[in-house]
């Protein structure tokens, strides 16, 4: 008899609310279990959403969106084109690392179509794909770095835009490096420099 | 002032008290053994919208993997290609294919093909692709032979703990930045010693690589 009603409602307030204070809490710390920080509200690079119709959470950039990084950087760099039309001299200086670079991204974007060598006999035309114009053909060995700059940035043909893919100044130290392709490409013993000359005829030597 | 506990009070707390550290002493058990034997869908193929076949793109098509993951070098994420990169030969070759339907429904429609996410990890871990890159730790060194896979899947679990074991050591794995993209890349016999020189000439910072922050912000 000591649970008896008289009892029970001799409970001090303090008590109760003590005893409620305590579920509280322990209500709100399981709250916080939970894989919610694993998959934060947040989206990360390519993750998908349902705020938008297409479900994407990355967003293109508006029509006429300009670039903070390209905004402030000359026209001439971007398209290359000047008042006289397609530039005939790099907006960038030429320098060994450059066409090291171009060299480099050239073999990763280019040469799976365009060869190794620029002779248009890349892996993906022997799958099948129409091929490209030899780079030392005479309409495009006469074809200034403006023109091959042009053709990475706005397509040319069959090849899709390498804007969005291939940074403007990557695509310059590629038409630098095609025009450097073109003249190795196209070289005599005569152009080459007489130490270097050397050495080259002792390897194939070598070779042979 | 009067009593606030009830008599049976101190049975309750002694009890939870049992309770509590049996608890914490199973969880200090049962949790290392998951987190040790958990595969974490290791090897487990993950199905995509469309099947694409890495090994035929990469050694043998000699497609490098930055044709298609352009911002491995410079962001975090290494970007999965838009459909037109596909559409970049896929409008010329096998136009048509059934097994392209995806790629040809999303270049209509404009809409994103879905991918499955094959390394899914938690959002408090801040990794990023380019600090790897740059600082000579090969592509095949977490994602393994991606260039010979029919069909991609994880090759690492990817737990702290497997982190843990290069941002402990770095000279256990790190190579020449020229061989990063080298999926065929066997280390040298000599690797504590290239890998030691590597991290002091790329100015691999070992002790910072294990600390909370560098990953936890």
């Amino acid at each position: 008899m000591r649970r008896a009603a008289p009892h029970h409602a001799a409970i001090p307030r303090s008590a109760i609310r003590l005893r409620f204070t305590g579920l509280l809490a322990i209500v709100l710390l399981l709250a916080g279990c939970g894989r919610n920080m694993v998959d934060q509200a947040n989206l990360r690079p390519l993750e998908s959403s349902q705020f938008f119709a297409d479900g994407a959470g990355m967003r293109p950039p508006l029509e006429g969106t300009v670039s903070r990084r390209e905004g402030a950087v000359d026209p001439v760099f971007l398209t290359g084109q000047d008042a006289n039309g397609l530039v005939t001299e790099l907006p960038v200086e030429l320098t060994l690392e450059l066409l090291q670079r171009g060299q480099e991204r050239y073999d990763i974007f280019c040469a799976v179509c365009h060869g190794h060598t620029g002779a248009g006999d890349g892996m993906i035309v022997s799958r099948g794909f129409p091929a490209p114009t030899s780079f030392h053909d005479q309409r495009l060995l006469d074809a200034s770095v403006g023109y091959y700059f042009g053709a990475m940035t706005n397509g040319f043909g069959r090849m899709y835009s390498y804007a969005s893919r291939v940074p403007a100044e990557d695509r310059w130290a590629i038409a630098g490096y095609i025009k450097a392709l073109q003249l190795s490409q196209n070289a005599t013993l005569d152009d080459v420099p007489t130490d270097v000359r050397l050495e080259l005829e002792n390897s194939e030597g070598r070779v042979r | 002032m009067p009593q606030i506990f009830p008599p049976n009070a101190n049975a309750f707390v002694r009890w939870a008290l049992i309770g509590g550290g049996l608890f914490v002493g199973l969880l200090a058990v049962a949790l290392p053994i998951y987190a040790r034997t958990v595969n974490n869908a290791v090897g487990v193929p993950v199905a995509q919208p469309v099947d694409f076949p890495h090994n035929l793109h990469t050694a043998q098509l000699g497609i490098d993997c930055r044709f298609c993951h352009t911002s491995v070098e410079v962001a975090a994420s290494a970007n999965v290609p838009a459909t037109e990169t596909c559409m970049g030969c896929h409008s010329q070759i096998r136009v048509g294919d059934p097994m392209l339907a995806g790629v040809a429904a999303s270049w209509d429609s404009g809409l994103p093909l879905e991918w499955n996410r094959v390394h899914d990890m938690a959002d408090y871990v801040y990794f990023d692709h380019s600090a790897h890159i740059n600082n000579g730790v090969g592509c095949s060194t977490c994602h393994g032979r991606v260039d010979q896979m029919t069909e991609i899947w994880k090759e690492e679990p990817l737990t702290m703990g497997w982190c843990l074991e290069c941002h402990r050591a770095p000279e256990r794995f790190v190579r020449p930045r020229s061989e990063v993209f080298n999926m065929a890349y066997v280390p040298p016999a000599d690797q504590l010693t290239l890998g030691a020189e590597l991290v002091a000439t790329y100015h691999i910072d070992s002790d910072a690589l294990p600390q909370c922050s560098t990953c936890h912000r």
